[in-house]
């Protein structure tokens, strides 16, 4: 009985093109946006954690001041040298301790200016970073101590000072002072936040403290963890020995921060997958509302086909029969729809996600359950209208004009 | 009994009322009608006589309100729906006046549609087509839809579609109401063939004295009842 079904169903199908691909166009968009919607958001997803880790999982950012909010860090004593020495010597897990203090001013070259930040650091800011330059070199350590006029430039700096020009051993000047080239680094691209991680110069801490800034304070502390130690035992003793040195009663809250990045990757994931999902639903509701679609198309197609209807039943087809042949039709046009929704969006996503910058990241599980649904829809939603074509009086059905 | 004396079709004080209350409606007001098997029935009467309801009653497409209907002697008084759909792909073929095929639809797919209800495997399915088509004259015509045939050979098809089961009983209404005169005499051709040669029972409605000359036997519907012979004979000379 299934297969006469399918046969018949199939037979209606091919015999009305336009009715057919009128009726599952609601299904094809409602499944191309869904798939397209997930698989755009785990491409988000994946690049954001990609973007993280080629910053560095293993980064603890340590701030001064008490957290107020994002960035608002207000009313504390500023960090020093001998913070960043105590916590190398003391806290064996470390690997890189970077002292910064950072700026934001308009470096100079010839004719040509940006606005970007300075910071003061040391040859740990790259090591915590696992930050190498992709031509020249960094600092030596008389070059640090001595706090020589030298930097070391991002790509975009170099870009929008220098062209396509090699800047190894040109003289920029930042403000007041000039400052030789010595290193161009590898390009990171576009941070998590979306700011860009190349747009950046960096001096000896202490040039920037001389000749910049006119004091001896740090901002920041960025340390990187031994990829075999735990981040949160290293951060417990982080938080520990600045609590000492910055003399915090047992009670006391404490007027810095200590961050880890693993932290901010989870929350920046959870956040793309939270948007994931949301556009998912909405997209869902499109789908559902191509059910509905479907349902009117097929509800119409009964009063339409109530004279094909009550032939079919005086020549001997049963009421469940003709159910069945409705809805088979019905689930074979949602799939079918299906099934194109599926193409469409597959090329959808991958030209949008070149566009939007975004790695295709191929999701079977949404495809299949997309699939899934398309079909499910077509046999609940096509239900009501096949029951109501086989519950027809073939009698009135053959006079209907 | 010998069972060739059985009618094949028989009503016995048959009434059928539409709506309720004062739009009450009395189609057929106990109708007694046998019918043999083998027969050439030809069913007249004017418009709202009855006949239609009568002959939808005879091809299980509707019960009576009271009475019996027996089929091949057999009760049919409490079949249901479905029992009643089974009886019809079995023992019935239906000719419609408007021809009712399914459109953009080959005239062999349309002929087998009865078989694919009744389950028949495909290749029966196809066989028993061909040889219902090559039965109206329509060999040949296999594959083309009712729209790339004329109105006599879409009657045809109707026709291969109605005997392609080997009902017991054919039931025409007004075959040739959409028929010019040649089509409807080879309609008619085809029946009274189909009546001498397959031995197939034919009831049919009519409203032309012409093609009811082809039936062996005319029953005349007037207000929900039939009429008696004799009344015919004096209405005919009035």
């Amino acid at each position: 009985m299934f297969w006469n079904a399918l046969l018949l169903a199939m037979r209606e199908i091919r015999r009305n093109v336009l009715r057919s691909f009128l009726t599952i166009l609601g299904i094809v968009i409602g499944v191309a946006a869904v798939i397209v919607m997930v698989t755009l958001g785990g491409g988000a997803t994946m690049q954001v954690t990609q973007q993280i880790a080629s910053l560095g999982s293993n980064l603890l950012m340590i701030t001064s001041g008490k957290r107020m909010g994002p960035g608002q860090n207000v009313g504390a004593a500023p960090f020093s040298v001998n913070d960043a020495v105590a916590l190398a010597r003391d806290i064996p897990q470390l690997v890189a301790v970077a002292p910064m203090a950072s700026r934001s001013m308009t470096v100079v070259y010839g004719n040509a200016n940006w606005s970007t930040q300075i910071t003061g650091s040391t040859n740990d800011f790259f090591k915590a970073r696992n930050w190498a330059p992709s031509s020249g070199r960094l600092f030596t350590d008389s070059e640090l101590r001595a706090g020589a006029t030298a930097c070391v430039i991002g790509q975009t700096v170099r870009q929008k000072l220098f062209g396509n020009q090699d800047p190894i051993g040109a003289r920029i000047r930042l403000q007041k002072i000039t400052c030789e080239v010595l290193g161009l680094l590898e390009p990171k691209g576009q941070s998590a936040m979306g700011s860009d991680q190349d747009d950046l110069v960096i001096i000896p801490l202490r040039a920037f403290q001389r000749r910049i800034a006119g004091n001896q304070d740090v901002n920041m502390l960025q340390v990187s963890v031994r990829e075999s130690a735990s981040t949160t035992r290293a951060q417990a003793e982080i938080e520990r020995l600045m609590r000492e040195r910055r003399h915090l009663a047992e009670n006391e809250e404490a007027d810095f921060n200590v961050m880890d990045m693993k932290e901010i990757t989870k929350m920046l994931t959870s956040t793309t997958q939270v948007l994931t999902a949301l556009l998912g639903a909405v997209a869902a509701v499109s789908l559902l509302v191509g059910g509905i679609g479907i349902m009117n198309i097929m509800l119409v197609s009964v009063t339409e086909r109530t004279r094909e209807i009550g032939i079919r039943l005086a020549i001997g087809a049963l009421e469940r029969e003709v159910l069945l042949q409705f809805l088979v039709e019905a689930a074979v046009l949602s799939s079918f729809g299906g099934m194109v929704g599926i193409v469409l969006a597959l090329a959808a996503s991958m030209g949008l996600a070149s566009v939007l910058n975004v790695p295709f990241v191929f999701n079977a599980s949404i495809v299949a359950i997309a699939f899934a649904f398309s079909a499910l829809v077509g046999l609940v939603f096509g239900y009501f209208p096949a029951k109501k074509a086989a519950r027809l009086d073939p009698i009135e059905a053959l006079r209907y004009e | 009994m010998d069972t060739t004396c059985v009618p094949i079709m028989e009503l016995r004080q048959v009434t059928k009322t539409f709506g309720r209350g004062t739009a009450e409606m009395h189609a057929l007001r106990g109708v007694d009608l046998v019918i043999q098997s083998g027969e050439f029935v030809a069913v007249m009467g004017p418009s709202g006589s009855g006949k239609s309801t009568c002959m939808n009653i005879l091809g299980c497409l509707d019960t009576p309100t009271t009475g019996n209907y027996l089929f091949q002697g057999v009760s049919l008084g409490s079949l249901s729906r479905d029992q009643r759909a089974i009886l019809r792909r079995h023992y019935l073929g239906f000719v419609f006046q408007g021809f009712n095929l399914l459109n953009r639809t080959t005239a062999l797919e349309n002929v087998e549609l009865p078989l694919i209800y009744r389950g028949d495997a495909a290749e029966v399915r196809h066989q028993r087509a061909q040889e219902a088509l090559a039965t109206v004259g329509l060999s040949g015509w296999e594959h083309h839809t009712p729209g790339e045939l004329s109105g006599g050979q879409q009657q045809r098809v109707a026709i291969a579609r109605a005997i392609v089961t080997q009902p017991a009983v054919l039931l025409a209404d007004e075959p040739t109401g959409n028929l010019d005169t040649a089509r409807s005499q080879e309609v008619m051709d085809i029946l009274t063939r189909l009546n001498r040669e397959h031995g197939i029972t034919i009831v049919m409605v009519t409203h032309e004295p012409d093609m009811a000359a082809y039936a062996r036997l005319t029953i005349h519907f007037r207000d929900g009842l039939v009429v008696p012979e004799h009344e015919i004979k004096h209405e005919g000379g009035a």
